[in-house]
């Protein structure tokens, strides 16, 4: 299971993270998200180790989104070294979101 | 490479239906779906028109509904995209992520997703502004001014949905008459945060890093004006998920499967179900129909098979 970050923890979770972080941006009202929700989970115990993968709901969480400009979701934001390097809007597939892993974080 | 009776490609409620039925009747199933279950049943907020259910339920409740339907039974799940079909003499190769299986029938349940304007920087601000889904981003929108786009049940419905939340809707639609079901008309007509724009398209989108606003144009004086915006939903319409269709599959102008009143396609072997087929009428019930269907016709063309 993919961990919940929040507004007070995104700080040391995401931006000070050693590994390169990718937060799923969701919440509980979302059918795309819910459709999305198990895929995150199944990418978190993957790539554990190699890249820490989160979520945060949006709902209870207000800051971090409007800070990044979010105005759909889910919404996916790969973050490496505390900068955003890559950006998906919209419930894409498993094998999208690991070619863009692998390439962006890994490569 | 696995081989199975069949393989159902979609998790709608087309693709659950047809796989129930295929499991009841004995047969081995293997199910693509590259999302958790439901489809577009998960973008809806009220289901209304589901017999059974006269109070009406959130869609998510009648996707939980339907896949603890499935629970118990033993089959294959495949949570990824498939990409190609090829289709052969009694056994046809999928593409599932990377991985090969082969199915003796198949059944494709892919659904439709909402159509794109097709207009420069849509791709680019979607997610920035630009939305298909009321229900997952309306939230963002709350107390500002959106535009909809479409005369159709989706754009009204929606539209009465974001007027709850925002301060000002312009429902922009390109004629003077809403195709949509008259309830819908009536309710959106007395809205008084809802102005509706007739005979009227959009042909630009402006923004940068997120969107300021469309440029609109009056399809009977031709005239063009400026609209700031901070958000618009366009729903004009469903176009049917094809990308994986081998050439040989019939397909109508706008790319739906074309299939006889049994859910054969033209390629012996696969059927289609649900919002995928060419059709008039794409609602949850006819895609239940449709799958029941389509898993008969596959079960009585594998005995033949085997005969």
């Amino acid at each position: 299971m993919a961990v919940q970050v929040t507004d007070s923890n995104f700080e040391a979770e995401v931006i000070k993270s050693e590994l390169p972080t990718l937060i799923d941006f969701w919440a509980p009202w979302c059918g795309p998200c819910r459709a999305m929700g198990p895929v995150i989970d199944e990418l978190a115990a993957e790539f554990a180790g190699k890249v820490n993968i989160v979520k945060m709901n949006v709902d209870e969480n207000p800051a971090t989104p409007s800070k990044y400009g979010i105005r759909a979701i889910p919404t996916l934001i790969l973050f490496k070294g505390g900068e955003v390097v890559e950006q998906i809007t919209g419930a894409v597939s498993k094998s999208s979101i690991k070619d863009m892993i692998t390439q962006k974080a890994l490569g | 490479m696995k081989l199975y009776d069949s393989i159902v490609i979609g998790g709608g409620p087309a693709g659950m239906t047809a796989a129930l039925y295929l499991l009841r009747s004995g047969v081995s199933v293997a199910w693509c779906e590259k999302l958790s279950p439901g489809g577009q049943m998960l973008m809806t907020e009220e289901i209304e028109n589901y017999p059974g259910f006269p109070k009406g339920l959130k869609g998510y409740e009648l996707v939980d509904l339907f896949a603890a339907h499935l629970d118990g039974w033993s089959f294959d799940k495949y949570t990824d995209e498939v990409a190609e079909i090829i289709p052969g003499n009694g056994v046809h190769r999928v593409r599932v992520g990377d991985e090969w299986v082969e199915g003796k029938t198949l059944i494709i349940c892919s659904g439709a997703r909402y159509k794109r304007l097709g207009l420069p920087n849509e791709e680019r601000l979607t997610g920035k502004g630009i939305s298909y889904c009321a229900l997952c981003d309306g939230n963002f929108f709350r107390g500002q001014e959106v535009g909809v786009v479409g005369g159709g049940n989706s754009a009204l419905e929606e539209s009465l949905y974001l007027s709850k939340l925002v301060k000002k809707l312009h429902l922009i639609h390109r004629r003077d008459d809403f195709r949509a079901m008259k309830c819908y008309q009536d309710k959106v007509c007395i809205k008084p945060d809802i102005e509706v724009v007739r005979s009227t398209v959009v042909t630009e989108i402006h923004g940068e890093n997120a969107l300021e606003g469309v440029t609109l144009r009056n399809l009977k004086t031709g005239e063009e004006h400026f609209l700031k915006l901070d958000g618009l939903f366009v729903f004009i319409g469903f176009e049917p998920v094809t990308g994986f269709f081998p050439d040989q599959l019939g397909v109508d102008a706008q790319g739906f499967i074309i299939t006889d009143v049994e859910m054969a396609t033209n390629v012996p072997g696969i059927f289609a179900a649900g919002d995928v087929r060419s059709k008039l009428c794409r609602q949850v019930t006819t895609a239940v129909g449709d799958g029941a269907t389509a898993a008969n016709s596959a079960f009585l063309y594998l005995e033949q098979l085997d005969a």
